[in-house]
């Protein structure tokens, strides 16, 4: 692997995961850096999905090593071993779904409250000082507060703060679940299809809401995505999966370029299978390629 | 049916009116002919099964006529239905009939489908309402009691506070009142599982039996007052619910609630048959009453160098002391639940709780130990049910396994479905409900639990979520009211 300016965030080696007779991921190895956004794409049933839920817990691989490296601590962490809850809580890895998942009953602040929930569960001295009302704690849900009405704002949800989660629009729900992923503090945040059902204006809000992510936060994104315009426009890098197979890694436009990944999603001679987005992007990278 | 040929429109569609209640009244015959239609008589050569073709009939003509009345009803005729269901009543009531059931069938029949048709005429000659026109009447009123919540409490809580000194007090009101608040504790106690963690409990009543059977044995043998052992009782039943938490608390849904259910018999089971330590199905008796916080007893002679509650107070003695002395245990032990739920959902440990009703994998995903979080709900509910259970003992001097039946768990569960899980005002209004109109309403003996169950059935059909099912955030970040109103409005 080439070298690179920042150092390994996430190693993933030889991941595989078998269902039965069915093997999702098969031996698939890659590296997503500190302050870079790692793109997985790939046709459905790649086995994008398999992949993040290894990576945060939600299914324990069959074989492989996912190791996590907290770059200003350096302090290792191997994900493969840690029961679900730790991996947000002590490896600080945070995700979002493909459906999203929302507290939708509550509100939108308390969804971003509830995210903050280790640090204020201590402060509140397990309940006992939050009980008594103590200072300690009530400094601590001040600073939670402001966390999330910082976030709040960065996702434009601030007048909203008040509402219930459930009842937002859609592309509402998709930042909230991001602010809320945030709230966290994660140094590796993963997001599952984020732009999915967003309009065009909507999905170029959340580009910029994620490269801003990536530089004011300094930490990794690790996104799977069906919209090429987001994937080909903020990712620093992506790793394209088939059939739980990885077919290439690399830059953008190298990767844009690669004939295993045009035929993974052409198919081997059937122009008709390739979506249309895809081909447009394909003529359009073309066209650029041959400008400069 | 002359009358409502006067009335010609061109959209009247026999056929389907008659097709549907052809089809009506042949399931009515169905489930009255095993139901209805068989009555066992006592004759000299042993009991025999009779037909009873009459009611069977009736039935069957009633459900016909009833539903043609409603389609009609549909389809825009209320006024003549009302005509001709008022018609029939008023001959059902005149005209002599050949059975009495009959005439009931008419009078009675006739009258629902003519204030069905009456309320029909009635709403028709008012706006109709658009489909998306809001929340509906009882949303918003349930939202308005939520927020009222702030005076509603206290007032209640003055309210339970002076009732012994009111004059509607007498010894059976302030029966009903412990009786009440007993269950109002509970209610409280299990919505801490099933209406702010979302985990459906069917045994809540095995914890309530550890707190009754842990003072009644601690009392009995070691003479251990009843102040020593209401936190003990209160200790063992939250062990008990650790304990059981421990292998259940990785099941979901219904298999979760399956095993509570069973847990519940379990205890009772135990408490039947291990007869060297719980007395099996003959109880515990003779368990003590409180003392005055253990300065004076409910006694008219103490004994030598004791002090009993009217001397020391200077008063007359009277039974009553005692009585409305637990009315107030039982008060505080209610609102310290209470003040520990209002409280506990303002913190970390309550907003997770509801959040993993909400979503668990999302409270994975945030690094919520969802273990410890479930096993603290069921360990500090249990606590609750035990310390219920100790003044149950202390309240009646006697316990047996027949106290700790199943049926006791579906009640608390169904004042806390009823009330809208999660809302501790509901908890108060469905216990009054469940446990106080049965109570006031003996007189109709073996009607009272066929009125329960019905009415049981109307408020799930009509407000299945609740009666004061709505939920107020715990954290608000503009508190003015335009934002509670959006909260609302989301709602």
């Amino acid at each position: 692997m080439s070298q690179h300016t920042s150092p390994h965030l996430l190693n993933v080696e030889r991941l595989t995961m078998r269902f039965g007779g069915l093997v999702a991921v098969n031996d698939v190895s890659f590296a997503a850096r500190d302050r870079e956004i790692t793109a997985v794409i790939g046709p459905n049933g790649a086995g994008k999905t398999t992949l993040f839920n290894c990576i945060t817990g939600f299914y324990s691989p069959t074989v492989g090593r996912l190791t996590l490296r907290h770059p200003n601590t350096g302090k290792e962490f191997l994900l493969e071993r840690m029961p679900g809850y730790r991996i947000s809580q002590a490896a600080s890895v945070a995700r979002t779904f493909q459906n999203i998942r929302l507290f939708s009953g509550m509100s939108v602040l308390e969804n971003l409250i509830v995210a903050q929930h280790n640090k204020l569960m201590r402060a509140s001295g397990f309940s006992i000082a939050g009980l008594l009302g103590l200072p300690g704690f009530r400094r601590a849900e001040r600073e939670a507060l402001d966390l999330a009405r910082y976030w709040l704002d960065r996702v434009g949800l601030t007048e909203r703060a008040d509402w219930q989660a459930g009842a937002l629009p859609y592309g509402d729900q998709r930042r909230l679940e991001i602010a809320r992923a945030m709230c966290t503090e994660p140094v590796l945040l993963c997001l599952d299809e984020p732009a999915a059902g967003l309009n065009p204006r909507e999905s170029g809000d959340l580009a910029s809401l994620l490269t801003f992510i990536r530089d004011e936060h300094k930490i990794g994104l690790l996104l799977i995505e069906h919209d090429m315009s987001v994937v080909m426009t903020i990712s620093d890098h992506v790793v394209v999966l088939d059939y739980g197979r990885k077919i290439a890694d690399g830059a953008p436009l190298a990767v844009r370029n690669d004939p295993a990944v045009i035929r993974a999603y052409l198919g081997e001679d059937e122009d008709e299978d390739l979506p249309a987005e895809v081909a447009a992007d394909i003529e359009a990278s073309k066209a650029g390629e041959t400008a400069p | 049916m002359t009358a409502t040929n006067t009335f010609d429109r061109p959209k009247l569609d026999w056929p389907s009116a008659l097709r549907e209640s052809g089809f009506a009244a042949l399931a009515a015959l169905m489930l009255t002919i095993p139901m209805v239609g068989f009555r066992t008589v006592d004759r000299p050569t042993g009991l025999e099964l009779d037909m009873r073709f009459e009611e069977v009939a009736a039935a069957a003509l009633l459900v016909f006529f009833g539903r043609l009345g409603f389609a009609l009803i549909r389809q825009g005729q209320p006024a003549a239905v009302l005509v001709l269901a008022l018609g029939a009543a008023v001959l059902g009531f005149v005209v002599p009939l050949p059975t009495k059931v009959l005439q009931i069938i008419l009078v009675g029949g006739g009258l629902v489908i003519a204030l069905r048709a009456a309320w029909q005429i009635w709403r028709g000659s008012r706006p109709v309402p658009a489909a998306d026109a809001g929340p509906s009447f009882m949303d918003r009123f349930a939202a308005e009691v939520q927020r009222a919540g702030k005076w509603l409490g206290p007032v209640g809580v003055l309210f339970a506070v002076a009732f012994p000194f009111l004059p509607i007090a007498d010894r059976q009101t302030i029966d009903i009142g412990i009786l009440l608040l007993t269950y109002v504790m509970l209610g409280w106690g299990l919505n801490i599982v099933v209406g702010l963690a979302g985990l459906l409990d069917l045994g809540y009543v095995a914890f309530y039996a550890v707190g009754a059977y842990s003072y009644a044995l601690l009392a009995v043998n070691f003479g251990w007052s009843f102040w020593a052992c209401l936190p003990l009782a209160g200790l063992l039943a939250a062990f008990s619910g650790v304990l059981l938490g421990f292998p259940v608390l990785r099941l979901r849904g219904d298999y979760f609630a399956i095993v509570t259910l069973g847990f519940g018999e379990i205890i009772r089971v135990i408490l039947i048959n291990w007869y060297q330590f719980t007395g099996g199905p003959n109880g515990v008796i003779g368990i003590p009453r409180p003392s005055f916080f253990g300065l004076a007893e409910f006694t008219r002679n103490p004994a030598e160098g004791d002090i009993a509650f009217h001397q020391m107070f200077g008063l007359e003695f009277d039974t009553l002391h005692r009585i409305v002395f637990l009315y107030y245990l039982i008060l505080i032990l209610a609102l310290v639940v209470n003040f520990f739920t209002l409280r506990v959902r303002k913190l970390p440990l309550g907003r997770a709780w509801e959040a993993l009703r909400e979503d668990d994998i999302a409270c994975t995903s945030l690094g919520v130990n969802r273990t410890n979080i479930k096993l603290a709900a069921f360990a500090i509910a249990a606590m609750f049910g035990g310390f219920a259970g100790s003044f149950f003992a202390t309240r009646q001097g006697f316990v047996s396994p027949e106290s700790f039946t199943f049926i006791e768990s579906a009640i608390i569960l169904a004042i806390v479905v009823l009330g809208g899980m999660g809302s501790q005002i509901g908890v108060v209004v469905a216990t009054i409900l469940v446990i106080g109109l049965p109570e006031f309403f003996r007189e109709l003996e073996q009607y009272r639990m066929l009125a329960f169950g019905l009415g049981m059935v109307a408020i799930m059909l009509w407000r299945p979520r609740g009666l004061l099912a709505h939920r107020e955030p715990t954290i608000l970040l503009h508190p003015s009211g335009g934002a509670a109103k959006a909260a609302v409005k989301g709602g």
